[in-house]
């Protein structure tokens, strides 16, 4: 089912957590909602679940086409899996996840055959089978979660709704939990929208990721879109490190801190002050100069422990910058701190103004 | 955690003794030494007015506990779910029956509620006669028991995550199978607890029901009242013969409510 939010805003006394937000969710799809806190991210999720309401008179939600915003949270047939879980603790894991075929109507009520067989294929389905015994406090922090899971499912939502789902969980359970997550979306295909604020997680689980900031939307697309060409210098920042520079553009060329290098993607038709932005992988080094245009710098420190070799660097012009090297690449220099080298930023991106 | 075991723990039993076990002992001991089991038997326990001043303290201190238990979850629902001008106001006057001598709200209730008070002038015309009768008793013991049930109950309100709500109304639970499916079990060990100090507390309340109940024999004669009639009397071992009954009555009422307070709370670990 999709799901379509179309201006919607949302006030908490004098704080704009939604600022006239629109945004649409194909049926299917699996979508990450990403920002730093405070972007909104989690108000846009409560708000699309029906446990929150929007600013009167602020736009619509569809749910399939059909506007649900009168409709309780209880009718919206989405299923919610929340941050810490919110499992019924004086419940057994078996009754967390009948509860939802328990309380419908009589009319609507599967039989009690039913529900255990629905429950345990569940279990099964979450890897939890044999625990159904059990209570929320006698479980790991990945176990009560994918309880919490198979407790949404079990109503048969038309769209799944995950509040940060891996943020109370330690970083290995988290890992393992995400790709679980993605495997059991592409068994099941049902619409689905988490709220995160880790880009790894975003960018390596969902199918569109949706970069949020300040009650808006900086940025909708693919992990690959939003990671490549990022649309805003928020998005640029949020979504790993990176190195600024203040520059100038002029004809098609960019300048800042003693480089001139060809800025033939001037999509956005910049002149004048500009901010030039370089991914630490980007910038290579060279203990020579090699004609190439190139800036001097000073090795301030080497962390070598890790996939890559991150360099930290201090150019002529006083200004710090990272880089990222293999560590075959960094075996084949000898560079230590205070040796002089030649940085090139391979790749940049740069955006018009002053200050971001 | 800090050391003192040896010290605190020896501090509790001497507490307890001298404030609580020499005093009920002696008075079970001062009972059995001067009167046989038999004479016990028929003056304590089958005596037709003694047996009717149970029945009226019991069943008006389980009405009243009730009644307290529903109250107070009410009012501790909203002084914990609800912002509004004068909350604070409103919590500490909660507490205000535990400071007020009872006598002074046995009073202050028979004056308003009397046929000619206030508010029983308006009951009257009715035929229902609150002051001096069965109501009275019981709205005293409502009045003197609200505190505690409040107190114990905020707390516990006040831990429940309110996500546990949400998730059950996104399974599609109604509000009432919200209420009484997720939040009423989750709160019913503090519940049970207020309800046991709410009820304790009117088993054996005195100053109060003394001004309101009117104290006619067979109807509206409480069981303490009956205590202070015997000594009256100078019926010392009467009067003890009676405590003992009520000392056993409480021991026994709250050490079941225990169990049920254990029994409810099994599956909740903190």
């Amino acid at each position: 089912m999709s799901i379509e939010v179309r201006n919607i805003s949302k006030t908490f006394g004098s704080f704009k957590a939604l600022d006239n937000v629109s945004l649409t969710v194909k049926a299917g799809e699996l979508v990450a909602l990403l920002g730093p806190s405070g972007s909104g991210k989690t108000t846009l999720l409560r708000i699309i679940a029906g446990l929150e309401q929007a600013d009167p008179g602020s736009g619509e939600i569809l749910l399939n086409d059909e506007d649900v915003a009168d409709r309780h949270v209880s009718a919206r047939g989405v299923g919610f899996v929340f941050q810490h879980y919110a499992l019924f603790r004086h419940m057994s894991v078996f009754e967390n996840v009948a509860f939802g075929l328990r309380v419908k109507r009589r009319r609507e009520r599967p039989s009690k055959a039913f529900i255990r067989q629905k429950v345990h294929d569940l279990l099964k389905l979450v890897q939890l089978d044999g625990l159904a015994g059990r209570y929320p406090h006698q479980l790991s922090g990945g176990q009560r979660q994918r309880v919490a899971l198979a407790r949404a499912l079990a109503v048969e939502p038309r769209v799944l709704l995950l509040d940060e789902p891996f943020g109370a969980l330690d970083a290995k359970v988290r890992k393992e939990l995400r790709s679980w997550l993605r495997r059991l979306h592409d068994e099941l295909h049902i619409t689905s929208v988490f709220v995160t604020h880790d880009q790894d997680e975003a960018l390596e689980v969902a199918d569109q990721v949706v970069v949020m900031n300040r009650g808006k939307i900086e940025q909708v697309g693919t992990p690959d879109e939003v990671f490549h060409q990022p649309a805003t210098e928020f998005v640029m920042h949020f979504l790993g490190d990176v190195n600024t520079f203040h520059g100038r553009v002029n004809q098609g060329m960019v300048q800042f801190s003693e480089l001139e290098l060809p800025f033939p993607e001037n999509r956005q038709q910049i002149v004048g002050d500009a901010r030039v932005f370089v991914r630490p992988y980007d910038v290579t080094i060279d203990t020579k100069t090699n004609g190439l245009p190139a800036l001097e710098a000073k090795v301030v420190r080497v962390h070598s422990a890790g996939p890559l070799v991150r360099v930290e660097l201090l150019t002529k012009a006083n200004q710090y910058l990272t880089s990222e090297i293999s560590q075959e690449r960094f075996a084949t220099m000898n560079i230590r701190p205070e040796s002089t080298v030649y940085v090139r930023p391979r790749h940049i991106r740069v955006f018009a103004g002053r200050e971001g | 955690m800090l050391p003192g075991f040896g010290l605190s723990m020896g501090f509790t039993l001497l507490y307890l003794a001298f404030l609580v076990l020499i005093p009920l002992g002696g008075l079970v001991l001062y009972t059995s030494t001067r009167i046989t089991w038999g004479e016990f038997w028929s003056r304590a326990v089958t005596d037709p007015r003694v047996v009717a001043a149970y029945k009226l303290s019991f069943g008006a201190s389980l009405i009243a506990a009730v009644l307290n238990g529903v109250l107070g979850l009410i009012i501790a629902w909203v002084l914990v779910r609800y912002e509004f001008w004068g909350k604070r106001l409103v919590d500490a006057i909660v507490d205000l029956p535990f400071a007020l001598p009872t006598a002074v709200s046995g009073i202050a209730l028979t004056t308003l509620y009397a046929r000619t008070g206030w508010i029983g002038r308006l009951f009257d015309p009715l035929g229902i006669q609150i002051a001096y009768a069965y109501p009275g008793i019981v709205l005293a013991l409502v009045l003197i028991g609200l505190p505690f049930v409040v107190r114990t109950v905020q707390p516990a309100l006040e831990d429940l995550e309110q996500d546990m709500e949400e998730a059950a109304s996104a399974l599609g639970a109604t509000r009432w199978q919200t209420f009484y499916r997720v939040i009423l079990p989750n709160i019913m060990p503090s519940l049970l607890t207020g309800f046991s100090l709410a009820f304790a507390r009117a088993w054996g309340e005195f100053g109060s029901i003394y001004f309101i109940a009117g104290n006619m024999p067979f109807k509206t004669e409480i069981t303490p009242l009956l205590i202070l009639i015997r000594l009256e009397q100078f019926d010392y071992v009467g009067a003890t013969a009676i405590g003992v009954v009520m000392l056993v009555a409480a021991f026994f009422l709250l050490l079941l409510i225990n169990l049920l307070q254990w029994w409810s709370r099994r599956h909740q670990a903190s």
